[in-house]
């Protein structure tokens, strides 16, 4: 078996100052292209994709040439926006999921490049290893200290494989219920971003207890006494998510997802054939607006037009001034009332009738 | 049917059909771990232990809770708590009609029954999963009656006793039977609180949702032998890792060497056993019998 370390990489740490590079600047992944922004078109995308590619094409051209079509660039720009208005406004549940998996899509560390400062990675459970694939540290919000955790998804191959794609192994919930306890004795507010496709099914996992590591997290998180804000940025899966989830506000990006099994996963029990993804998806209700509508979360933050990975800055914008305001709520109350509404709050979850 | 079923005249039909049924079925059974065929009414007497190798079948959530309560003062606790169908889920089948399915196969409303009461006069809330229920999966109602379980606990300071059994949380009612691990996580704080002992039974098998929450945060966390106890299911591992998987992998016997569960317990024993821990937690003794 692989051990953690077999997987780290050089250089792939990623230090406060790059970061926070990205603050005002295009994501660094992005300003790398060619133009400031190459987007990764979605296949219900493509007719947005052929009318950006025919903008780019014009653009060579006004380079080169006299005349002027830069009227003609403006019409189709607003062609485009406007037919992307059109697809997002009627996305299904499926599709809604490939724009929260988008390979752009702004991760934790890109929230906490943009939205915190001072951000110190604080590494390990001290028990058995550093899981890349949960970050977390202490940094400024708005100028307050924090603690930050989230789960960590690579952006290219290399990064991919060494923060194991977001899937959490054993130490990961451990050193998020270090830091958690960190938070509780320092008073410090906790933000927690969850992004994961879910827990990671290996052997070194299950020998390692997985499932108590995340049952552990559920109970400390529930009593926890220090205000707790839950963010879903993008894949909510399961067990896996719920283990940085539990908390006094659930917030979730308007193309995010949370599921209690992937859709594929559903679909292979339930529909013996994973084909029916999107289906599950469909019936599952792993959509923002539906979870809202079931109480499940507590608010939606919008998106840019396109998604998140379209306009990262007006993104952080957005998801900044939502967590501000879950925390200035949170904070406004004494802390017993708010462990008080946290517990009500969990046992307010479910549906059933009494006979 | 065959060819020549079709061929007989109705009435013959209809004596064949019934002479099936006069046939005492399921007089035997055969140990899936032995081989060895086994009259029924000993293994029922044995606690669905064979008698010869000792294997654990399944048993009944009812069967468990009445081999471990004392006779005396029981009481169900939530069985007023119904399921509901909030997403009107439905996949080959509407989510309604599996959970009518599943409640005329095993006469519970659903996947886990709550009883207070004693064992060997301590007193105890006892909770025991339906595997035979849509494999156990915990959804709102499950995740209702434990916590009322706990509150009753509470109330007539019993100590908490969970037999899980169970693939996980409940698909068919999406988020919140993922909430589901988070409110039964949460009670837990609560009993703690009022420092009554948990001690969670893990039976064959104790996977997913159901693992990761409650299930692994017992004061006390024993194991029948032979348990499949784990996250991911064995084949999601293996289709994940590509490695065949290591001899007696998320047994009891494995989480035990690996320091996941205190003890393992032998069925036959379990009363004895879990009313002395109980005892000694709550500082009281038990009964003889």
């Amino acid at each position: 078996m692989k051990s953690p370390t077999d997987m780290r990489m050089p250089n792939t740490a990623i230090t406060t100052t790059d970061r926070r590079a990205v603050r005002v600047k295009m994501p660094a992944c992005l300003a790398r292209s060619a133009f400031p922004m190459k987007i990764t078109f979605l296949e219900f995308e493509q007719p947005v994709a052929e009318l950006e590619s025919k903008i780019e094409e014009l653009r060579f051209v006004q380079d080169d040439s006299a005349l002027d079509i830069s009227e003609e660039i403006q019409r189709l720009q607003k062609k485009s926006r406007t037919l992307t208005k059109e697809i997002y406004a009627k996305l299904s549940a499926w599709q809604i999921s490939q724009v929260a998996r988008h390979p752009q899509r702004p991760y934790t560390l890109d929230y906490i490049g943009g939205l915190f400062t001072e951000f110190q990675e604080l590494h390990g459970d001290r028990g058995f290893a550093d899981d890349p694939a949960i970050v977390g540290g202490i940094a400024r919000f708005n100028g307050a200290p924090v603690m930050v955790i989230g789960h960590q998804k690579g952006r290219d191959i290399k990064e991919r494989q060494y923060r194991n794609f977001g899937m959490p192994r054993p130490e990961g919930y451990r050193k998020a219920l270090r830091l958690m306890r960190l938070a509780e004795k320092f008073s410090l507010p906790l933000f927690t971003f969850i992004d994961t496709p879910g827990a990671y099914p290996g052997i070194g996992a299950e020998e390692r207890g997985q499932s108590e590591a995340i049952a552990r997290n559920l109970y400390v998180m529930a009593e926890l006494k220090t205000p707790v804000i839950c963010s879903v940025i993008g894949e909510g899966g399961s067990g896996g998510a719920l283990a940085i989830g539990v908390g006094d506000r659930t917030l979730i990006l308007q193309y995010s997802t949370y599921s209690v099994i992937s859709p594929e996963g559903c679909a292979s029990i339930l529909w013996k054939s994973a084909e029916q993804a999107p289906e599950a998806a469909e019936t599952l209700g792993i959509t923002a607006p539906r979870l809202l509508g079931l109480g499940l979360v507590d608010r939606v933050v919008d998106e840019p037009l396109g998604g998140a990975h379209r306009d990262w800055p007006a993104m952080f914008g957005a998801l900044s001034g939502a967590l501000a305001e879950a925390a200035a709520e949170v904070k406004a109350r004494p802390l017993d009332e708010v462990l008080n509404a946290r517990y009500e709050k969990l046992m307010r979850y479910g549906r059933f009738k009494e006979a | 049917m065959s060819w020549f079923q079709k061929l007989l005249p109705p009435k013959i039909q209809r004596r064949a059909r019934e002479n099936k049924k006069s046939v005492p079925e399921g007089l035997w059974s055969k140990c899936p771990a032995c081989n060895e065929v086994l009259y029924k009414a000993d293994l029922e007497n044995n606690l669905e232990v064979c008698p010869k190798c000792g294997h654990h079948h399944r048993i009944t959530a009812r069967k468990r809770l009445d081999v471990f309560l004392d006779a005396e003062a029981r009481r169900e606790i939530g069985a007023e708590v119904q399921p509901l169908d909030p997403l009107k889920f439905k996949d080959s089948k509407k989510y309604p009609e599996r959970l009518k399915e599943a409640q005329a196969a095993t006469a519970e409303s659903d996947a886990l029954v709550v009883m207070g009461g004693t064992v060997k006069g301590v007193p105890v809330v006892a909770a025991a999963f339906e595997f035979k229920f849509m494999g156990g999966s915990m959804g709102s109602v499950a995740g209702e009656r434990f916590v009322r379980g706990i509150d009753a606990a509470i109330v007539s300071r019993s100590g908490l006793v969970c037999f899980a059994a169970s693939g996980g949380a409940r698909m068919q009612e999406g988020l919140f039977s993922l909430m589901q691990m988070a409110k039964t996580s949460a009670s837990l704080t609560r009993l703690a609180r009022e420092r009554l002992p948990f001690i969670s039974v893990l039976t064959d098998p104790t996977m997913g949702g159901v693992s990761a929450s409650f299930a692994m945060l017992g004061d006390l966390i024993v194991a029948e032998p032979g348990a499949l106890i784990g996250f991911a299911g064995p084949r999601v591992i293996e289709q994940t890792v590509r490695e065949t998987l290591p001899e007696g992998f998320q047994r009891s016997e494995f989480l035990l060497e690996k320091g996941a569960v205190d003890r393992i317990v032998d069925r036959r024993k379990l009363r004895d056993e879990l009313a002395a821990s109980l005892a000694m937690l709550m500082g009281c003794s038990a009964r003889a019998a």
